[in-house]
């Protein structure tokens, strides 16, 4: 290995645009087709599609089922799936309901909207949602039941836990500041949110920088630097691109002066601010880097990768796979509470159908952004952008005025099609 | 250095020292089925001794209670002379007992250097793993054992038998192995890869590693081992030195279960 570290190692000198890029091919489908789809919903509703205020409501709608898809993609990596998200969302957003409404302000007499109130409730309810997919898993990995019947156990059982707690009540409203991680009421602002850009930016180029730079300490083969400068261009411009989108969706003139009121002010004539990033795509942010963190640069992530390769070749190499399903379990356990925290925020009640019909969207949305239902392969990323498909056809749909039985029948159909184009692009690929 | 090859295995057995591994009467049974029974194996430093017999006839179920995959139900194992306990994969790691396994035990989603590590990753000082830390150890020690291999970004089902044997061996050479069980290394190779396992056998041997082999050929037996033991249905037929046998009298252990010199009915 001569080759400086700047210069092209030369038979990726021949190779195509993108595999100089070394972009996933899958990737650069799944954002073609969300742009397609955005901008062909934009052209039906003549414009109304592609607006500040649509994708920001587009982009709290998707949070829920995003933070649940990324704990499935590890679930679904370890050839188990979990049935039970929707339901498992349910009873967290209930206990949490029942935590701040009744027991915090009632029973223990901290009346309503006491400062503390917001942290314990989401301290017991990431806690329960933690225990529940814990034992999950403890019934999956030590007493070697199916997941498939754990988990359809569990759909019923904490569907109707949560219904039970509540007496099938809408339980609201929630504590004030709970609800900053809704979405609507609880944003950054626009200063913040676009030091958060350019912080978000000069970390991805970083990163890609460092382990380019990593690779070539080591003499291995890095891409063209023109390549690199590209790809770190696209990030860039993704991550500001949603901030200037966020922050030129304004707050309501109404809503602002109620704002204004709250506090006991009067509002200057003519004021506009806008949203900024909120609360709850922050959160979505944060659980995806940290995943990703974990999938690629801890043991913990490539054990269940390979335990998803090959179960009984992990085992061999010393690999605890048991305990690793009962921590994958409970990691999705913990994430649904969060989606829970977010959809009752959002939603500002806990009502008794929240998170129904979850546990499909968040495996679809894991399938179609790529992880393989045979297990090792799959990607936090991925079911992002298919969790964001998702919500952008079901929302894009309801714009047109497509009647609401045709939305499922083509969500449904947009997902057997999604899997098996994937097929056929591995089988060209060569690759199992 | 041919020479004192051949005086080194002879000190090792002989000369009063302990095995460096003995299983004795070693039984393990599956649903009733005794699938190893009461059977007692040993191996010297720098002495590789042959497992053969049929299909079933237990002896890589008698190997797998070495490594760990399988625990017995009765007898015990000496390293060193001393007791230990093997109750796990990571137990016989600990031991410096590295295995290859038939099914080569890979994950064929990972890349070559994440299943050389697998188990045992290089982590930064921040406990993330060090891929291209790794990705280099995987290049130097694959540069010594089979260096036309050159896919070390791909996963490692797009190789091909013989890179997937090198990848799976060098997991098995790199930690220092002092035991090493090789369960039919050569059987989906070619003739080229087979003499490059070959080859690798008599280096680890120079360097002191006791090796089980297991195997159906009589042939790669007789030209690669020091000595055999052949088992039939789950029992030790017995342990013969290959110098004192002819392949037919392996093969009739194996077929008949009977020690050369016995009388057949």
């Amino acid at each position: 290995m001569t080759e400086t570290s700047s210069q092209p190692v030369p038979q990726k000198a021949k190779a195509n645009l993108f595999q100089q890029l070394e972009l996933d091919m899958r990737l650069l489908g799944m954002i073609g087709a969300f742009i397609i789809l955005c901008i062909g919903f934009n052209i039906v509703t003549d414009g109304r599609f592609l607006t500040p205020r649509n994708l920001f409501n587009l982009s709290i709608q998707t949070v829920s089922v995003a933070i649940m898809a990324c704990g499935m993609v590890f679930i679904i990596v370890m050839r188990h799936i979990d049935l039970s998200v929707g339901a498992l969302l349910a009873t967290t957003s209930a206990v949490m309901a029942m935590t701040q409404t009744e027991l915090l302000p009632n029973v223990l007499g901290m009346g309503l909207n006491h400062p503390a109130t917001w942290a314990i409730t989401l301290i017991v309810g990431l806690a329960v949602g933690t225990l529940i997919g814990a034992f999950h898993g403890w019934m999956v990995g030590y007493l070697t039941i199916p997941a498939f019947i754990v988990t359809l156990g569990g759909f019923l059982v904490w569907r109707n836990v949560a219904w039970y707690m509540t007496d099938g009540q809408t339980i609201g409203p929630l504590d004030s500041t709970f609800l900053i991680f809704g979405g609507t009421n609880g944003t950054l602002g626009t200063t913040v949110s676009l030091l958060f850009g350019l912080a978000a930016t000069a970390i991805a180029v970083w990163a890609l920088w460092s382990g380019r730079r990593s690779k070539a300490a080591h003499g291995f083969p890095v891409k063209p630097v023109w390549a690199e400068t590209t790809l770190a261009g696209i990030v860039g411009i993704a991550i500001m691109g949603y901030v200037l989108i966020v922050n030129s969706y304004s707050i309501p003139t109404r809503r602002l002066e109620r704002m204004f009121e709250a506090r006991g002010e009067t509002m200057p004539e003519g004021l506009v601010v806008g949203y900024g990033i909120p609360i709850s795509v922050l959160i979505l942010i944060l659980v995806a880097v940290t995943l990703t963190v974990v999938a690629r640069k801890t043991r913990f992530g490539r054990y269940i990768f390979a335990t998803g390769g090959n179960p009984d070749a992990a085992e061999l190499s010393g690999i605890n796979t048991r305990m690793m399903t009962v921590k994958i379990f409970a990691l999705m356990g913990f994430l649904c509470a969060l989606s829970a925290v977010v959809a009752s925020a959002r939603l500002a009640n806990h009502s008794n159908d929240i998170g129904t019909l979850d546990e499909l969207r968040v495996i679809a949305a894991a399938v179609i952004g790529g992880t393989a239902l045979s297990g090792g392969i799959g990607t936090i990323y991925g079911a992002i952008l298919g969790a964001l498909i998702m919500q952008a056809l079901q929302s894009g749909m309801a714009m047109v005025g497509v009647d609401a039985p045709f939305q499922n029948i083509v969500v449904g159909t947009v997902l057997v099609l999604a899997v098996y184009i994937d097929i056929v692009y591995r089988k060209r690929l060569g690759a199992k | 250095m041919q020479a004192q090859e051949t005086q080194n295995q002879t000190s090792g057995r002989g000369s009063g020292q302990p095995p460096l591994v003995e299983m004795r009467d070693i039984s393990i049974s599956f649903g009733g089925i005794k699938a190893v029974d009461r059977v007692s194996v040993d191996l010297y430093p720098g002495e590789v001794v042959g497992l053969l017999g049929h299909n079933g006839a237990g002896k890589s179920t008698l190997i797998k209670v070495l490594s760990g995959a399988y625990q017995k139900d009765h007898g015990e194992i000496l390293i060193d002379g001393k007791k230990v306990e093997i109750n796990n994969p990571r137990d016989a790691r600990a031991n410096n007992i590295e295995t290859i396994y038939q099914t080569l035990a890979l994950a064929d989603n990972l890349d070559a250097s994440s299943n050389l590590f697998l188990g045992r990753e290089m982590v930064t000082p921040f406990g993330l793993v060090n891929d291209a830390a790794m990705e280099a150890e995987c290049r130097k020690i694959m540069a010594q054992l089979n260096p036309n291999f050159q896919k070390f970004n791909d996963p490692v089902s797009a190789l091909s038998g013989g890179q997937r044997q090198s990848v799976a061996i060098a997991r098995a050479v790199y930690f220092n192995a002092r035991i090493l069980i090789m369960d039919e290394p050569t059987a989906a190779l070619g003739p080229h890869e087979t003499q490059m396992v070959a080859d690798l056998i008599q280096q680890l041997k120079a360097q002191g590693i006791g090796i089980f082999l297991i195997d159906h050929d009589v042939h790669a037996v007789m030209e690669l081992c020091d000595r055999a033991s052949v088992m039939k249905n789950g029992q030790l037929v017995g342990t013969v030195d290959i110098a004192d046998v002819t392949d037919d009298d392996l093969l009739s252990m194996i077929i008949l279960g009977k020690k050369p010199g016995e009388k057949t009915e």
